[in-house]
Order: structure tokens, then C-alpha cells, then sequence
């Protein structure tokens, strides 16, 4: 198991300033203290919508890599949309999810199927282009480079465990400020 | 099963609503399929090369995708059934609603009745559509026949230059 704040960090170093990254919730609150960006796409609503919003993103937008940090309960509660972008198949959707076995944002309850759930065989099985999974922090990194040159869509599983106590102010999430510092910096170059 | 367009009273053509639509500047069609649009509207789209049809699992989904094309500039139109509306709430509530973007909607009304408004129709899932909407403070318009077209292109233009979602309900089987 890798803790997932280190796991964001090693993602950090290979995301440039072109690129659109989608965290959700608890993996939100890590990524925006970790990277602060414009581009964080931090408002999609609830109920596991993420991956759809990066969709929309990545077909309205393709000169640009988007990159989901899902959660795993959040892909739960729509696993369809697997089948959506692998069928669509967005050369730069990049759909990563933090699989800690809880809804950790809703008290920490586990998630069912716990440590049964194969994430990486439904992406497989929907048509993904390529499907990595880790659990060991050094091959994360050693590859994470490599496996952001790749043609999407790219699906990467992420055995983490919590990154520890957090503050959740969901302004910064949800906040009418977030959503224009992002409109106005995506059309920045259009 | 051969699904035939309504013959009582004037008619509705799928042809006409896809001119509409095209004319509104919509780039992508994301649906679930839908009885009343099936045949008249989601068949001769799916043949086109545009708009881009997305076909889609769940009808949330499509929120958040048309979502996300909203942010690129890019105008879609969410093609549904109000069942699927109806399941959709919560994704309409907070996506479209609270964060105020440009969603629009085209709701066939499963089972309504030709002719007959959709608040005095004798079907439950389709009486309780239009107070829903109000409710949430979403406009809607109804499109029941060709006389009606002329609503689609106003609905969509305000929706985006005002950035607030729209439905537009369809409310017999296109021809």
C-alpha cells in the first residue's frame, strides 16, 4: 500500500501547466495543497461524476491531457461511465482512482466488495487502451512518466491508504471562485 | 417491434427538431434512449455525421459530460427520457443548478398523451414533470408539434448567453 498523498506528489512532477486534473474529495483536498492550480477542476458535483466530467473535457478540449483522481466509491456509484469513455475512447483522458476501500469522506465506512472489487478488470473489460495498477510508491514513480506519454484512454488503480487528518473546507471545492479561476484560465490560449 | 410516429392531430417532425438543434450550434447529442424520441429523432441522428451522438449508460452521465464540453466552449444537447430526468435530479441539482451551467435538455415524455398538456396528463410520472421543474427554478418549454420548433433555438441561446440549464419537453412521438 502507498500512501496517497505520496503517490500525488509523484504524479505532481509530471503534470504541466496545460494539463486538466479532476480530483474528487478526499483526494481533492490532498491534491489542491500539493498543486494548487487554475486548472483543478474541483466542482462536479456528487454521486461519482468525475470521469463523466473529464470526458466532456477531454472531447471538448483534445490538445490537452485531462487527468481524473477518482475515488474508489466515488467510480462505484458510476461504473457506466467506464463503458462510456471506453467506447469513446479520448486519446487524452487519463483516469486514475485512489482505492482505499472507503467512502473516507462520508466517515469511513468501507466500500462493498472491498479488497474483492477488481477496478482494474472492469477498465480492461470497457475498452480502456491501457490498464495499470500499484501498490509499491518506487514502481509508481518509475513508470508514472511513461504511462502519461501513452495514447488514452488509460486507466491506473492506486492501492493507497488515507494520507492522514485533513481540513475539508468544501468552499474550496465547490466555491463559485474555483469554477471561474478555471473557465477563464481554460481560455487562456483557446 | 416497428414503432410508428402519433397520428392524432398535427404532427411533429424529428427532421425539423434536428435543424433546430443543428442551427443552435449544438456540436454533441449525449443520450440515453428514449421511446418517444427513439425512432423520430435518436435513429436519424445517429445516422448523421453531426451533431456527435455520445451514447451513454445512466442519463447523469450526461450531465457531467455536457458539463465539461460547457466549460470548452463546446454546446451539447443531453437527449433523454423523464424517467431518466427524474433520476438525475440530484446530478441537475447541483451540476446544472447550483453551479449554474448551461445544461440543456430534451425530455421525451414517456406515455404522454398527444395533444394534452403534460399537467393534465393521466399519467403520474408525467403530471409531476413541469412542478419539478419549477420547483427547482429550471425553464422548460413544451414541444408538442412543428408550431412549436421555434422555441428550441430561443431555449438554448438563453441558456448559454445566461448560463442556466433549459428542458425542452417533447411531448409526442416524432414522425
Amino acid at each position: 500500500m502507498m500512501k496517497r498523498d505520496e503517490c500525488l506528489k509523484a504524479l505532481a512532477r509530471h503534470v504541466t501547466d496545460a494539463d486538466i486534473v479532476l480530483p474528487v474529495y478526499s483526494t481533492a483536498f490532498d491534491w489542491i495543497d500539493i498543486r494548487p492550480h487554475p486548472l483543478n477542476y474541483l466542482s462536479h458535483g456528487a454521486m461519482g461524476l468525475a470521469s463523466s466530467h473529464g470526458l466532456g473535457l477531454a472531447l471538448g478540449r483534445p490538445d490537452r491531457r485531462v487527468i481524473v483522481l477518482d475515488g474508489d466509491g466515488s467510480l462505484l456509484m458510476n461504473l457506466g461511465s467506464l463503458v462510456t469513455i471506453g467506447e469513446i475512447a479520448p486519446k487524452n483522458l487519463f483516469h486514475f482512482v485512489c482505492e482505499n476501500g472507503t467512502y473516507e469522506a462520508n466517515g469511513g465506512h468501507p466500500i462493498p466488495g472491498r479488497g474483492t472489487v477488481d477496478f482494474a478488470g472492469f477498465a480492461r473489460s470497457a475498452g480502456y487502451r491501457a490498464v495499470h495498477e500499484f501498490s509499491d510508491l518506487k514502481i509508481f514513480e518509475q513508470r508514472i512518466g511513461a504511462l502519461l506519454a501513452e495514447p488514452g484512454p488509460v486507466f491506473v488503480d492506486l492501492k493507497v491508504v488515507p494520507s492522514g487528518p485533513q481540513e475539508r473546507d468544501y468552499s474550496r471545492l465547490h466555491g463559485p471562485h474555483v469554477r471561474k479561476a478555471f473557465r477563464e484560465a481554460l481560455a487562456v490560449g483557446r | 417491434m416497428q414503432v410508428s410516429a402519433s397520428t392524432e392531430g398535427p404532427a411533429l417532425h424529428g427532421g425539423s427538431i434536428i435543424r433546430e438543434i443543428t442551427a443552435s450550434g449544438i456540436e454533441f447529442v449525449v443520450s440515453v434512449p428514449d421511446i418517444t424520441t427513439s425512432e423520430g429523432l435518436l435513429r436519424p441522428l445517429a445516422q448523421a455525421s453531426a451533431p456527435k451522438l455520445i451514447r451513454i449508460c445512466k442519463e447523469d452521465e450526461g450531465v457531467g459530460i455536457c458539463a465539461g464540453l460547457a466549460y470548452t466552449g463546446k454546446r451539447a444537447l443531453l437527449l433523454i427520457q423523464q424517467t431518466g430526468m427524474l433520476d438525475s435530479i440530484n446530478a441537475i441539482r447541483g451540476v446544472a443548478v447550483e453551479y449554474a451551467l448551461p445544461i440543456c435538455m430534451m425530455v421525451g415524455l414517456l406515455e404522454k398523451e398527444p395533444g394534452v398538456p403534460p399537467r393534465q396528463s393521466k399519467r403520474y410520472g408525467v403530471r409531476i414533470v413541469e412542478p419539478i421543474l419549477d420547483a427547482m427554478g429550471i425553464p422548460y418549454h413544451e414541444i408538442e408539434t412543428d408550431a412549436d420548433l421555434g422555441k428550441i433555438k430561443p431555449a438554448i441561446a438563453e441558456a448559454y448567453a445566461a448560463s442556466h440549464p433549459t428542458v425542452l419537453l417533447i411531448g409526442r412521438r416524432p414522425a
